[in-house]
């Protein structure tokens, strides 16, 4: 019970840190999501519309890549980040720009992969309409996009729900500075590391909400599509 | 068929939970420690010799001050072992424990770049050295987890009536000591740790200041009453305490790190 007053103070009163993490979280997410998108989804569409030479390798290797387990991505973007790493003089450990690389480096094939899956199912038919109407490969693509922009809406917000949900890599290449680039789930991680475990879970559920909003305000909006 | 895989199902879950409330037996000792202890590798060098000479089995848990506590009010340990005397006497005032045992020390040190820009290498004092650091506009680097490292941290801010909190230079981490280490390792900055951790970590940080009054660091056990909790192993615990206080212990302790980095790391009470 007072847990829960203490999170209705956090989220709606005097106190902005909670307020701040939210904003942190979200904006993470959204570039994460967004530049994984971008990357992703045309490269799906690519590999799921043609026959090609080592196609079947690259499934492979996207398959292995989509189980990338976070921590590794989290060292590995660590490492090339660090003061003794190639992009350490970037200065960008530490920072929300790292956070959403390492989240880029493990969206990024989900993304390709759902979405050359998705594509190779409708292919053929965007092939046959596509051909009719004689498009340059890129106004095809686009095309193709442009016809199964429903699920692909689907498969945006399985990123979105990957991104918001990460805490491994995020944690290593982030910090979980407070203030800067603490975020909803590393800041659960501390709380629960802290022997908090009722505040912790109540932050899991303010997640939970938030996520739960996202999803009904982008359902929506793929309903309007679908009419 | 169906009714039957249920029921199975629900059987094992019933006896799994049972099995979690159920109280561990009398040979084992559930030792809830901190961090900075476990990760100099006191306990691990400690433990199979006092397993060995009171034939307990020792359970250690490790976590930062305030979670290694807590683990004694949610019964979850049979003794603590940790440094942060407030929280302890809070502990044993709300009736968890019946009085702490103190019995050895070692002191933080503050440490940072190699090229020390606020001329942390001079003061005299912990807080000395805080002033200076803020006053050279230079980045510090803080546990910011509640633990007993970061309440002797936040005892020296408050000294010199200074608030860190969400200043610019200020890099709240809320981890362990080791990953803030890592942290200002990275970001070439200063923080304050314990000196065993800072030893045994990997870095290129440089020992700036030790073994001054504000940082010395006092250990001490509590054995958890079974007032509280019924079902802990209070004679373990005592049997624990005993042990450590010994000569025996004692001399271990006082030899632990010796070979390895050339001094002591921890120092008994009474030497």
């Amino acid at each position: 019970m007072e847990t829960i007053r203490q999170i209705f103070d956090l989220l709606f009163g005097v106190n902005p840190e909670l307020r701040q993490i939210i904003w942190v979280t979200l904006r993470m997410s959204f570039f994460s999501t967004l530049i994984s998108s971008v990357i992703g989804i045309p490269l799906g569409v690519l590999i799921g519309s043609n026959q090609f030479k080592g196609k079947r390798l690259l499934n492979r290797i996207l398959s292995t890549l989509m189980g990338l387990p976070p921590v590794v991505a989290g060292l590995i973007v660590f490492l090339f980040l660090s003061r003794s790493g190639p992009l350490g003089t970037l200065k960008l450990l530490y920072s929300v720009t790292a956070m959403v690389i390492a989240q880029v480096v493990l969206i990024t094939p989900i993304m390709t992969g759902l979405t050359a899956n998705l594509i190779s199912i409708k292919a053929p038919l965007i092939r046959e309409t596509a051909a009719g109407i004689a498009l340059t490969p890129l106004k095809r693509m686009l095309f193709t996009i442009y016809e199964v922009r429903v699920q692909l809406i689907s498969t945006i917000l399985v990123g979105f729900g990957r991104a918001i949900a990460e805490v491994g890599a995020v944690q290593m290449v982030g910090g979980n500075v407070q203030f800067k680039t603490r975020v909803m789930t590393t800041a659960i991680m501390m709380q629960t590391n802290m022997g908090h475990f009722e505040f912790a879970i109540a932050l899991g559920i303010v997640l939970l909400l938030i996520a739960f909003l996202i999803n009904s305000l982008v359902n929506r909006i793929q309903d309007r599509q679908i009419t | 068929m169906k009714k039957f895989v249920l029921f199975i199902v629900l059987g094992v879950m019933v006896i799994s939970f049972t099995a979690c409330t159920k109280a561990p037996t009398n040979p084992v000792i559930r030792l809830s420690t901190t961090t900075s202890v476990n990760d100099s590798g006191l306990m691990s060098y400690l433990q199979p010799v006092f397993e060995k000479d009171t034939g307990y089995t020792l359970e250690i848990t490790s976590a930062g001050t305030g979670a290694a506590i807590e683990k004694g009010r949610t019964g979850d340990a049979d003794v603590l072992l940790v440094h942060a005397k407030a929280s302890e006497e809070e502990f044993i005032g709300e009736g968890y424990g019946e009085e702490r045992v103190p019995f050895m020390f070692n002191f933080f040190v503050v440490v940072g770049p190699e090229s020390d820009p606020a001329g942390v290498k001079n003061a005299a004092t912990a807080a000395d050295a805080f002033k200076a650091i803020v006053d050279a506009g230079q980045a510090f680097v803080s546990r910011g987890d509640d633990s007993g490292t970061n309440k002797a941290e936040l005892k020296i801010w408050k000294a010199l009536e200074i608030d860190p909190v969400g200043q610019e230079w200020y890099i709240s981490a809320g981890d362990t000591m080791g990953k803030t280490l890592t942290m200002a390792d990275e970001l070439q900055a200063y923080t304050f740790s314990d000196k065993a951790t800072y030893l045994a970590h990997d870095n290129d940080l440089a020992l700036l200041l030790e073994e001054t009054d504000d940082m010395k660091n006092t250990y001490a056990m509590i054995a958890i009453t079974s007032a509280r909790w019924e079902d802990t192993n209070y004679e373990g615990a005592l049997a624990f305490i005993k042990w450590m206080t010994s000569n025996k212990a004692s001399k271990m302790i006082a030899e632990f790190g010796v070979d390895k980095y050339g001094e002591q790391l921890f120092f008994n009470l009474d030497q």
